[in-house]
């Protein structure tokens, strides 16, 4: 009889499940994962390095290229923490802005998650369902700072501009004739508060689309069900955060606990799983898209009835208006200055950290008072979860890694920095 | 929320207090600094004790101090010709290769570890600094056992700054290239690197070469110690707490 031995599988980093670069060396008997050694830093870019050398304002468009899907929340912590050494508060109507954008930004991120997820475990519909939501949300995105994706909107001691009071309108073209065009510009009469009202009218809808596929399908709970279980002390050592340490039973978050701008004002619920498996990660998910719905009407409630400015009136951190410049002299030199040299932050150091859609999305800025940060540590979410591979794929199937890979909802832009 | 900081922070005096190098309270956050060989008894204390209960390490981050403080361009006095600009090479300002790194001698040790916790049961965060003695080979013992998440943490800072962490089952490099030399995110690293790395076309595989490019500064590194923040906006110091 021929010996059996443990062999090692190479898993990526060009496979589709790996979520982007991930290199997994996993050794194997037979068809059981007995160790996973995660390789990252393929997609390493040392932006904590090239934020040493750029002035503090420059920094916040590298902010959304780390987790590129949920961007917005990238640029909060960082703005945060600037203000946090700056010892500044936008003003009122930032935050609620900000807030707004900060739950627009986790659903964009869960609906890829959930996408692509469900795409890896084998339902395909649901990828094309999740990108029907995006494109809306996307839109509102590009109506705001003029970017789909790496918007650089939120800036220290507020947002870059006021909402939009006009939605972009599709075109004709070829493809798409008068009729198609205006039925597809329906909701894109109003402003951008308008387009986002009617969306989130209809998206609980959407919702209840999702969970028709997925939530009590016999394939589906058969590959996330008792997959990937992590109790709760293990995840709080593991340094979970997130979705991840809530499906564990774990009922902390950062919007309820150390409530930051107006979350103290939202009201919402933090679902918390039970069992700690795929399946309660994929049920938290689902019920933050509920919650951060509800956020987001109160938001528009909030902001239709209240006007004010919405980034800080000191042109020592933010820049004049382009009116002043023409005719006042002392805006043009804070212009001159603010662009040339930017602005030094106190000597000191501090940590911000914000609720991200992934987990605790925190800045760690050392400032020797220049104006450039002296270090700059950006605290991933993934990075941690995707740590914690090895423990949770030991003793899994194969197939399970996938199903693991798609609930701790990694990307490689956040892991590898 | 600021009592609560001032009142860890008088909890972590009570307690290990002749381990503390420092205490501080500064923008509503506490940080302690304990020497390397107090780390592992300090770090228990702050995880086992119910009055600390910190079971989450949030982050381990390495910082390079050599150049703190240096800046490219003068604000404080300026010489018959004006301002200097940017003549002073650091390193993100390094004008040729040869360019030295502009040290700042300080008493403080070169290399730190900052390790930043959390407690979920009393919903509070601190900050803890360990510097390494030994420039050359800096080492601070390896808080793994303790707190799991410090695993891959810990080998991000041995792959970018060399921090050694002594007692890690698993010290590799984790960020960089397979077959990378240096510690990129050390001070007296070149912000563009040493290398470069292209497919040849007559040896038919991909080579690494010395870079081509030229190293340049767009914006100077200024400090300055005036009124260039507004009054309206001075932070808040360790009284105000």
């Amino acid at each position: 009889m021929p010996e059996i031995r443990n062999y090692t599988l190479n898993f990526g980093p060009a496979h589709p499940a790996a979520h982007g670069v991930l290199r997994l060396v996993l050794e194997m008997d037979g068809e059981v994962i007995q160790r996973a050694d995660p390789h990252v830093g393929l997609l390493h870019r040392a932006t904590e390095k090239l934020a040493e050398s750029k002035p503090y304002n420059q920094s916040i468009g590298y902010m959304d290229r780390l987790d590129y899907v949920s961007m917005m929340c990238n640029e909060h912590s960082y703005v945060l923490a600037m203000e946090k050494l700056l010892g500044v508060e936008c003003p009122e109507r930032a935050q609620y802005i900000r807030v707004m954008f900060a739950e627009i930004t986790r659903i964009l991120n869960h609906l890829l998650w959930i996408g692509a997820h469900a795409l890896d475990v084998g339902a395909m519909t649901m990828f094309l369902y999740a990108f029907r939501e995006r494109e809306d949300l996307m839109d509102a995105y590009e109506a705001v700072s003029g970017a789909r994706l790496h918007a650089t909107y939120f800036r220290p001691g507020g947002v870059a501009r006021d909402l939009p009071d006009t939605m972009p309108q599709y075109e004709t073209s070829k493809w798409h004739n008068k009729r198609e065009v205006s039925r597809l510009n329906e909701n894109r009469q109003g402003s951008l508060l308008d387009f986002l009202e009617d969306f989130t009218n209809r998206f609980p809808k959407y919702i209840d689309e999702y969970e028709t596929l997925l939530s009590d399908n016999r394939i589906w709970k058969q590959r996330t069900v008792d997959i990937g279980i992590v109790t709760p002390e293990r995840a709080m050592a593991l340094g979970f955060t997130g979705p991840m340490l809530r499906g564990s039973g774990v009922e902390w978050d950062l919007r309820k606990k150390q409530p930051y701008e107006v979350y103290d004002r939202m009201d919402f619920d933090i679902p918390v799983g039970t069992n700690g498996d795929c399946y309660d990660r994929y049920l938290i998910r689902i019920e933050e898209f509920r919650q951060s719905n509800r956020i987001i009407k109160q938001c528009i409630k909030w902001l239709r009835e209240n006007d004010g400015p919405v980034i800080l009136q000191d042109h020592k951190v933010s820049p004049p208006s382009r009116e002043g410049m023409k005719a006042d002299m002392e805006s043009l030199i804070h212009h001159f200055k603010l662009f040339t040299e930017g602005f030094c932050l106190p000597k000191g150091e501090a940590y911000a950290a914000t609720e991200h859609p992934k987990g605790e999305f925190g800045i760690y800025l050392v400032s020797d008072g220049a104006n450039k940060p002296y270090r700059m540590k950006i605290r991933p979410p993934s990075f941690v979860h995707i740590s914690a591979m090895d423990e949770m794929t030991r003793g899994h199937m194969l197939a399970d890694v996938v199903a693991i890979i798609g609930t701790q909802d990694i990307v490689f832009g956040d892991v590898d920095r | 929320m600021s009592t609560r900081i001032q009142q860890l922070s008088d909890r972590l005096q009570k307690a290990v207090g002749s381990k503390l190098q420092s205490n501080i309270v500064a923008f509503k956050e506490v940080t302690i600094e304990v020497a390397a060989k107090d780390l592992l008894s300090v770090c228990e204390t702050l995880r086992d004790d119910q009055q600390f209960a910190f079971e989450q390490l949030i982050d381990v981050c390495g910082v390079d101090y050599s150049e703190y403080g240096s800046s490219e361009w003068g604000t404080e006095k300026s010489s018959s010709t004006g301002f200097s600009r940017g003549v002073d090479s650091g390193v993100n300002a390094r004008l040729r290769f040869g360019d030295e790194p502009n040290y700042i001698s300080s008493d403080r040790p070169r290399f730190a570890a900052v390790y930043h916790l959390l407690s979920i049961t009393n919903n509070i965060r601190m900050r803890v600094r360990v510097y390494c003695e030994d420039e050359h080979a800096p080492i601070v013992p390896s808080v793994v056992d303790i707190w799991p998440s410090a695993n891959w943490f810990e080998r991000e800072a041995f792959d970018l700054f060399g921090i050694m962490f002594e007692g890690h089952p698993d010290l590799r490099r984790i960020l960089t290239d397979y077959g990378f030399v240096g510690h990129p995110f050390r001070k007296d690293f070149p912000l563009i690197g040493h290398v470069e790395m292209r497919y040849d076309e007559e040896q038919k595989r991909v080579i690494y070469q010395p870079v081509s490019i030229e190293p340049r500064v767009l914006v100077p590194r200024v400090i300055r110690e005036d009124a260039h923040v507004s009054e309206a906006v001075v932070p808040l110091t360790s009284e105000d707490n």
